[in-house]
């Protein structure tokens, strides 16, 4: 198999170049398709398979349609109290109050959002969601397209991507990053799947839009593309990652096959009951009882179950019961979990209760970035900007989600973010921002990782070695977390390492080998999962989404605080959180319950 | 034992496609087509098939199963086994790269032919536009479609001409804009779509009805365009008219 160097390959060449064509990289291309600047989404399937279009419940946004006096402060409260106070408060701010924006924008593009008598957009009661501070009661927050508000919203952008002449280079691969000396980000490596064809696809600017990682874990909601390859991307090429050790666990994964079945089930009037029948979110959250957050709920099960009180045969799991809304709520609010639930649990819910389990959902980390997608590292304590580096969405961590992200505020998080990043990329560009070339060593070395993987004559199974690195994220990093389990984990995954450095390739063809795609993509679901475990069992506290055993409380002394992970040493440090919005006070950290 | 035949052609090395056999152990469990693959994937990592999402959602993993198109993901083994036998090959008419994967470029080309999005050149307002309930309702059965080409690879008419005839799903996106209350350019959508080829070609098979994972009705949306197209009236006239609301 040819070796790739500098010379033999292509480059290509763009101004900015967005690794991913989901929610957040297909906003940030629909802004920069309108600059003139020459951009390329580079997306390793079709733009419209891409993961948002599996979210279900809706987008979460104050546009004030269910409620007038609804106002982006409330939202701004129930995210900051959502994240247990690790989310940034100058970014909550941001999204919050720039989120009506980018809601009525997706609904002139054309988005099908259901619709109350009076023609506003319908919206719904999410986990979390309060009026007046806390004070309130529940809000109904989450502007919904039925119950396939992804679906709708990512064929909307794909839609006016096409309407504004975005450039596609669709089922192409995204390898390893490019740096200059100076260690700026010059562009990728990637070949296009289809043909085999290898580039170095060279860009000003490259911003990763590349989604989350939930194969990390054996039972997940996520797609069968959500490797975390951005991350992966940027942790080998040494740039930090941020509070890695926060993974939501959706209550509601169906039990078994782990496709998600949305709060908004909840939202519409749906409850938890146990082996007895007892609708126990009452004990555990009296007030918002089954909307409570994502993390509380997803304990409460959890702890149902380990005392006995879990159904079926197993007793592991517990019941989601809508019935009692009725076939014609059910048909018109809820018609995709109606389906998924008939296909994968083999239940109708017009007539019987869905098997759920909490289930890996989303990823609170990524890669450190600020309110414009650009990326940063520290030095010396300080932030540091990663010129020529973006990142959006999932991948990114601005970080508006904290510990716990609430439901709706992904969709929310990518529209906002992409579109601002879209619009500081055009302005820098504009101004001269930009990188210095990268030389042919650079590009060389960018070339290593693909080239060791095609040049492999022996070494481990790409299929095991995955399936191992899955049941050790799953069995020590879950819901609960102890410090010698996760002991355990961290020393498993070091051996994993020498696995994954040598897998071996067996099918070494051009055209459409996807064979080649899932050895890449387990390096980058390695990558991710050693930062989630180090940085799980470094983190000696309960807060949000990560929960100890032994360390039971929440510690504000020592880790209000978002973690940093570095690649290269393996080690955590700490970075201060944002307390200071520009428009409203600092919300103080309060005790956290619902 | 159950034999599962798949259509294999490598470009590389294979002058002609050929069906291999794999002969497993049938899985105890009933589990989608998908994860059977997956499971032949790990023995013969040479197997190529698009797949994302594994729920019906994202429309990758559409292939021919026993001579029906559908999606690997939701299709049960049950329902696919015939006589201990399962038969994938991918979806008929579009130029196969490898295995079971094909060369969308002509279909995606009509999608994008029909404009599939918004067209509306009045400022919009500082919220979003107002729709009624009942005119959001005509967009059901029309905007869920996953582009997985099912229907448009099961259609004779756009096997015959996938260039000039636009083929059932791209002509169910065309008709979910004619339909939106929010898109002004309903006269230039059916001008566009006037010629002899582009909806006329359709002749009723009704396949794509018959495939649809999603239980879309491309055939109904070509028909109110069908019929739209002969009255020539004007979109008001032929909306409420037609009966959908």
């Amino acid at each position: 198999m040819q070796n790739y160097n500098s010379s033999n390959i292509k480059t290509l060449e763009f101004d900015a170049l967005i690794i991913g064509g989901g929610g957040s990289g297909m906003r940030t291309s629909l802004e920069l398709a309108k600059s003139g600047l020459k951009t390329a989404v580079v997306s390793k399937v079709f733009p419209t398979r891409s993961h948002t279009v599996s979210a279900q419940g809706g987008i979460t946004c104050a546009i004030a349609s269910e409620d007038p006096n609804d106002d982006w402060r409330w939202h701004m409260y129930d995210t900051v109290k959502g994240s247990d106070y690790i989310g940034d408060q100058d970014a909550i701010e941001y999204m919050c109050s720039e989120g009506p924006k980018a809601v009525f924008e997706l609904e002139h593009m054309g988005l099908p959002f259901s619709r109350f008598e009076n023609g506003r957009i319908y919206q719904r009661p999410f986990g979390g969601q309060s009026k007046d501070f806390g004070r309130g009661g529940q809000a109904a927050r989450t502007c919904a397209a039925a119950d396939r508000t992804g679906h709708a919203l990512l064929h909307t952008l794909y839609q006016n991507n096409i309407k504004e002449g975005s450039n596609f280079l669709n089922e192409w691969f995204a390898v390893d990053l490019v740096l200059n000396q100076l260690k700026e980000v010059t562009g990728v490596i990637a070949f296009s799947i289809e043909s085999g064809e290898v580039a170095y696809l060279k860009s000003q600017a490259t911003v990763m839009a590349t989604g989350g990682a939930g194969r990390i874990y054996s039972s997940t909601t996520n797609a069968l593309i959500n490797t975390g390859d951005g991350l992966g991307m940027a942790l080998r090429a040494g740039f930090p990652a941020q509070d890695m050790e926060m993974w939501q666990f959706h209550p509601t994964g169906i039990y078994g096959a782990g496709s998600l079945v949305t709060e908004g089930c909840r939202g519409e009037g749906g409850y938890l009951v146990n082996a007895d029948g007892e609708r126990f979110m009452e004990r555990y959250a009296p007030n918002a009882k089954d909307l409570a957050g994502r993390d509380v709920v997803a304990r409460s099960m959890v702890l149902e179950i380990l005392e006995g009180r879990g159904c079926g045969e197993k007793k592991d799991h517990v019941f989601l019961k809508l019935d009692h809304l009725g076939s014609d709520v059910l048909n018109a609010k809820l018609p995709g979990i109606c389906e998924l639930s008939r296909t994968f649990a083999g239940v109708d819910p017009i007539y019987n209760p869905i098997p759920v389990v909490p289930t890996c959902h989303y990823m609170m980390g990524g890669t450190p970035t600020n309110i414009h997608g650009q990326a940063f590292t520290q030095s010396k304590g300080a932030d540091e900007i990663i010129s020529g580096l973006f990142s959006v969405g999932e991948a990114a961590c601005v970080s508006v989600h904290g510990a716990n992200r609430l439901g709706g505020n992904s969709l929310l998080d990518l529209v906002v973010f992409g579109r601002a990043a879209g619009i500081h990329i055009q302005e820098a560009l504009k101004t001269g921002g930009g990188v210095k070339d990268a030389d042919s060593d650079d590009v060389n070395q960018a070339l290593e990782g693909l080239n060791k993987i095609n040049s492999s004559n022996d070494g481990f199974e790409v299929a095991e070695v995955k399936r191992e690195l899955q049941s050790v994220m799953q069995n020590y990093f879950g819901v609960f977390r102890r410090g010698d389990y996760m002991e355990k984990g961290v020393s498993a995954l070091s051996e994993i390492r020498e696995k994954v450095s040598n897998l071996h390739l067996k099918d070494k063809s051009m055209a459409f080998n996807t064979s080649r795609v899932e050895a890449l993509e387990l390096q980058n679901l390695f990558e991710v999962a050693e930062a989630t475990a180090i940085a799980s069992f470094q983190r000696t506290e309960s807060r949000g989404a990560h929960a100890r055993d032994d360390f039971k409380d929440r510690d504000d002394e020592n880790w209000l605080c978002h973690s940093l992970y570095d690649p290269i040493q393996k080690t955590l440090s700490k970075r201060d959180v944002n307390f200071s919005p520009i428009q409203v006070d600092t919300f103080e950290p309060k005790v956290r319950t619902y | 034992m159950i034999d599962v035949n798949i259509y294999r052609y490598n470009p590389e090395t294979d002058k002609f496609p050929y069906t291999q056999t794999y002969t497993i152990k049938k899985p105890e469990k009933d589990i989608m087509l998908l994860e059977l693959l997956n499971i032949l994937k790990e023995q013969d990592s040479s197997i190529s098939y698009r797949r994302s999402c594994r729920e019906g959602v994202c429309g990758s993993d559409g292939m021919n199963i026993n001579g029906k198109n559908g999606l690997a993901c939701i299709t049960p083994i049950s329902q696919a086994i015939k006589k201990n036998k399962i038969e994938l090959r991918p979806l008929p008419g579009l130029p196969v790269i490898r295995d079971l994967v094909v060369d969308m470029t002509e279909f995606y080309a009509q999608y994008d032919k029909i404009k599939p999005f918004l067209q509306n050149e009045t400022q919009p307002p500082a919220q979003e536009r107002l729709q009624s309930p009942a005119d959001r309702d005509k967009l059901d059965g029309l905007y869920e479609c996953i582009l997985c080409a099912c229907c448009s690879t099961s259609c004779p008419s756009f096997w015959w001409n996938p260039d000039k005839f636009v083929g059932p799903a791209a002509l169910l996106q065309a008709y979910r804009f004619i339909a939106d209350s929010r898109d002004t350019k309903t006269a230039e959508r059916l001008e566009g779509l006037s010629d002899p080829f582009s909806v006329y070609r359709c002749h009723g098979i009704m396949n794509c009805v018959n495939v649809c994972p999603k239980d879309l009705n491309p055939n109904h949306a070509i028909g109110e365009i069908k019929s739209m197209l002969l009255s020539n009236k004007k979109k008001e006239n032929i909306i409420v008219s037609d009966g959908l609301g």
